[in-house]
């Protein structure tokens, strides 16, 4: 949706960074509508096309894959996938060839590498310390529920007192 | 268990030193996934008016060359334009361009009109080479060593401060190789 | 004339706030009746002069004074009146002068409506929202003043951004910014409770209407941004976790667990360093918020001009606020003596585990947000983090406790039988089956996940209505007793089986529309018929016509369902002329299994023209459960006992045999 991002790059076109920022983003020839690609012609084929679509990401967009965004490199990309395809390469081949081209940083589900391993195991090393501290908190409050110091012997009389007493 | 409530506050130091060093760094800058690698197999034809295209055999002739991505279209190209011209003129590098998603006409017209710091061009009409090399956004350059080989690429308009500091050492450094 | 005047009013608010940060903590402190009382006014006059301020702006804007450089960027003079108005917003500076007012307009409120608070209590709190508010506005008055001149004052204003003028994005911000800046009541509270050292029931009393205020808010916010983006956006796409989007996102889930918390130290006087700690972090997102959208340290759609210099400023604050009452919590912490125990199988129980499932998810947004920033500043290498990190990680944390939502609210304080609470829920479960095993008919097989995520929607929601029914003895007592308890039963039990079940709803439609959604691109030349899950969309062809600042290629599609005529749908291509733009406008309609979208596109040259066209199963259940949602959490708001001024005094009854068995308290 690179109209979109045109509208927030007018915003942002004030500081040095942010020229470079329309720069970058702003510069694409002017059509932005969605756009008529010509799909391929065995729908087994397109049907593979569009789902690695899906998985790639559009990089003057945000959070967006290549299927949904509008904008132009959107849809080179999408023709370049179509070819591969066309030309018998596998899923993995064509999105090898993408990854060598842009990087990583082109997939919407970022690997699985050393440099993510801290991203993806993040989360559960997060709920099992969570966990544990949840379960040491209640082990704390138990046990020193349970080293209360009882009662003394006036403190028993009292209590059996208000017990006996009728309601 | 008394350290244990300073817990949040230093989980917050860490992420106010990473915030700090964030304001310095550059997030949209995607570096290029082909530094060091060998530039793709390209071979295309001349703008209009012009007899030299480019291809990826002209970049493996021993000579250290920028490659600028540009276009007719691009307004921020217009920024770094004199820059270009006086690279050219004071023969610092050779500097090749690759219109980029460009009819030849306008290209053609464009660099008439605002000078032309070119060896050779090449003209991308349907923007494939440019996704062959990564490009996402015009201006970019890259640098390219006597090779053929891809040392170094910048985003965005090369103003004097991203020459000085960054794009004329790593041509010094290819050259050095 | 009038800018200067805003600007002197601005000027005059940081002095009133830094007096409200101030004195009255001393006072606090020394047990000085004065300097005590004078937080209030303070509080007062501090939000009638950022009001003023705030007016001057928004007359700048109404009357499109170009000499004001804000507006001159911002505005312009063909803008309607309305996106005028919510042009003062739709900015870096002005949004700040929007923050600065809603939270001195709640300073004030706790000022005016505050009455039985302790005098003590209640200086403390107001000198820690003057304190914020004197941050922030010493921001806007070194960083980001709106009232700079610009000379010679330009003929027209440079703001006619097509996509800011709609309704949805206009007023998005204020809801965002009410929920946000409301928590930072609940934060003021648990730094005046640890400044006291003390955290009684009472203070839980005091602190839940706020954050619950706070919280539908923020709750509505979030979903008008979702919602925007749904129809205006063009394919239909409604949460990309882009990192603004989570930005506001976490601060909505731990305001959710403080809220859940807030009643068990209400209740049972437990869980008190947690409840403060929670009140602290809720706060601290939405201050990171700020700081993410604005400093660029991000990259995101959203951001708003990229400035260091703002960037270093609002982080210095940052650390000064957030650090400030992390240093606190970790030393006054300790002394907050919790007074309830309880077993592990009980409400607080259900509570905690509520508490554990929501501080995780709000932790591993803030992983996947802050990943890149993280990896980029410890090794220089860049990776982004897309919507299926989140997916896979944000999900499963809510399966159980989505699950565990139908149970919490049927056990009982302190100790409770699991297995009584279960049995009580197998209405709920067999509706879980019910649906599931409907879903798995009408999906013809369907994902499996897909199918479990339905019948986990109905458990909730029917789990709600069960809770409700139970509380009731709906069935088991005459229906003359049903409707006396009915009657007498607080609203905040009404509003959790709102806001429960609501939510329920809201699983549903995400379920249904990730699972099922159907779409067909094609070209389509007028007079083709593409059909998709059911219905005929039969093309007809476009015309231009021409709107008020725009030309638009208006298409028509005829959709039908076995012959009978559904609806006409209107999609649109709009080429604004300033800033040159063009956006495309997706036709919607509603009906009640689903959405029909269809988003016109380029022609191709030789009359065809590319179309997209989409069934969307329960989509708009997601907006609607949320309606659901802040409609029970206003219920639970309008609650005697919640009400802020007085707790509610029950006059003591004589003596009288003993009365039938009340039903559970919330």
């Amino acid at each position: 949706m690179s109209g979109f991002a045109q509208g927030w790059s007018t915003i942002a076109a004030r500081a040095v960074r942010a020229s470079l920022l329309l720069a970058v983003v702003a510069m694409a020839p002017p059509a932005h509508a969605i756009t008529a690609d010509t799909p391929l012609v065995e729908p087994r084929l397109e049907a593979r096309a569009i789902l690695l679509h899906k998985v790639l990401r559009c990089l003057v967009c945000q959070n967006q894959s290549i299927h949904d965004s509008n904008a132009d490199l959107a849809r080179d990309m999408r023709r370049i996938v179509r070819d591969r395809i066309a030309t018998g390469a596998s899923d993995e081949a064509v999105i090898q060839s993408i990854v060598a081209r842009y990087g990583d940083w082109v997939l919407l589900r970022p690997p699985f590498k050393t440099k993510t391993l801290a991203l993806w195991l993040g989360p559960a090393v997060i709920l099992m310390l969570a966990t544990a501290g949840v379960l040491a908190y209640f082990r704390r409050r138990r046990t020193k529920a349970a080293t209360a110091p009882p009662l003394t012997a006036e403190e028993q009389r009292r209590l059996n007192a208000l017990l006996d007493e009728p309601s | 268990m008394r350290l244990g409530y300073f817990t949040p506050l230093a989980v917050f130091a860490v992420l106010a030193l990473a915030l700090g060093i964030g304001l310095t760094l550059e997030p949209r800058n995607i570096p290029s996934a082909l530094i060091g690698e060998l530039v793709p197999t390209f071979d295309l034809p001349p703008v209009a008016g012009r007899e030299l295209g480019l291809a990826s055999a002209d970049l493996k002739g021993g000579e250290v060359a920028l490659v600028n991505v540009f276009a007719s279209w691009c307004g921020a190209c217009r920024i770094e334009h004199p820059l270009l011209m006086a690279l050219s003129r004071q023969g610092v590098v050779p500097v090749h361009g690759l219109a980029y998603k460009d009819r030849s006409a306008n290209a053609a017209r464009w660099l008439n009109q605002f000078g032309d710091p070119y060896r050779r061009i090449g003209l991308d009409l349907d923007g494939r080479v440019g996704i062959d090399w990564g490009v996402y956004g015009v201006p970019e350059s890259f640098i390219v060593d006597g090779r053929g080989v891809i040392v170094a690429k910048h985003i965005g308009p090369i103003t004097q401060r991203d020459l000085n500091e960054t794009i004329l050492p790593a041509i010094a450094r290819a050259r050095q190789r | 004339m009038i800018a200067e005047i805003g600007h002197f009013a601005l000027v005059l608010a940081l002095l009133l706030a830094l007096v409200q940060g101030t004195l009255p903590l001393w006072g606090a402190a020394r047990g000085d009746g004065a300097l005590i009382g004078l937080a209030r006014p303070a509080a007062n006059a501090q939000f009638l002069f950022i009001a003023v301020a705030f007016l001057a702006l928004m007359q700048g804007y109404i009357v499109s004074d170009f000499s004001i450089a804000n507006v001159a960027e911002n505005s312009h003079t063909a803008k309607p009146l309305l996106y005028k108005i919510s042009g003062v917003w739709g900015n870096h500076e002005g949004s700040m002068v929007l923050w600065v007012l809603i939270l001195s307009l709640f300073g004030a409120a706790i000022a005016v409506f505050g009455g039985n608070l302790p005098a003590e209590l209640r200086a403390r709190v107001l000198a820690i929202q003057g304190l914020i508010g004197a941050g922030f506005l010493l921001f806007i008055l070194f960083t980001s003043n709106p009232f700079v001149r610009i000379v010679p004052p330009p003929l027209e204003g440079r703001g006619l951004n097509p996509l800011l003028q709609d309704p949805g994005l206009a007023f998005h911000p204020p809801f965002l910014y009410l929920g946000y800046v409301g928590f930072s009541v609940a934060f003021s509270f648990a730094i005046a409770a640890l400044i006291e050292g003390r955290v009684d029931p009472a203070w839980a009393r005091w602190v839940r209407p706020w954050t619950l205020a706070a919280w539908c808010f923020l709750t509505i916010g979030v979903a008008l941004g979702s919602w925007w983006a749904y129809y205006e956006l063009g394919w239909g796409g409604w949460w990309f976790w882009d990192p603004v989007e989570n930005a506001s996102f976490m601060p909505w889930l731990s305001g959710t667990a403080l809220l859940h918390t807030a009643i068990v130290v209400e209740k049972r006087g437990s869980l008190k360093s947690w409840t403060v700690l929670l009140a602290i972090v809720t706060f601290s997102l939405s201050m990171l918020g700020t700081f993410l959208v604005r400093s660029g340290v991000l990259s995101s759609v959203h951001a708003f001009a990229v400035d260091p210099a703002r960037g270093v400023f609002i982080l210095a604050f940052l650390i000064l606020v957030v650090g400030g009452s992390l240093a606190l919590f970790a030393v006054r912490a300790p002394a907050l003596k919790a007074t309830g125990l309880f077993a592990p199988i009980s409400r607080e129980g259900g509570l905690v585990l509520n508490n554990l499932l929501l501080t995780c998810a709000a932790a591993t947004v803030f992983l996947g947000t802050m990943y890149p920033l993280f990896l980029d500043a410890l090794t220089g290498e860049k990776v982004s983090v897309g919507p299926p990190y989140f997916n896979a990680t944000f999900g499963p944390l809510m399966v159980p406790l989505i699950a565990a939502m139908a149970v919490g609210p049927m056990l009982p304080w302190k100790r409770a039988d699991l297995a009584g609470a279960l049995a009580r829920l197998k209405a709920a479960f067999a509706a879980a089956v019910v649906v599931a095993l409907i879903t798995w008919y009408l999906a013809a097989g369907g994902p499996v996940l897909a199918i479990l995520g339905m019948g986990l929607a109905a458990w909730v929601t029917v789990g709600a209505l069960v809770e409700l029914a139970d509380r009731l003895k709906l069935l088991r007592a005459p229906l003359g007793e049903s409707w006396s308890r009915a009657r007498q039963l607080p609203r905040s039990a009404y509003g959790m089986a709102l806001a429960h079940g609501g939510l329920g709803l809201v699983l549903m439609g995400i379920v249904a529309s990730t699972a099922w959604q159907t779409e067909r691109l094609q070209i389509m030349r007028p007079g083709e018929t593409a059909s998709l899950a059911g219905y005929e969309f039969t093309f007809e062809g476009t015309r231009s016509l021409a709107g008020p600042n725009f030309a638009a290629l208006r298409g028509l599609f005829r959709v039908s369902r076995d012959g009978a005529p559904v609806a006409i749908l209107n999609p649109e291509t709009r080429t604004y002329p300033t800033p040159p733009m063009q956006t495309t406008e997706a036709a919607i309609r509603l009906t009640p299994t689903g959405d029909l979208y269809a988003v016109l596109g380029e022609a191709d040259g030789t009359g065809g023209f590319a179309t997209r066209l989409y069934h969307k199963p329960l989509i708009h259940w997601i907006w609607f459960g949320t309606l659901i949602m802040v409609i029970g959490g206003l219920v639970s708001l309008s609650d005697r006992r919640h009400r802020i001024g007085a707790p509610a005094r029950r006059r003591l009854r004589p003596l009288a045999p003993a009365p039938a068995a009340k039903p559970a308290e919330a």
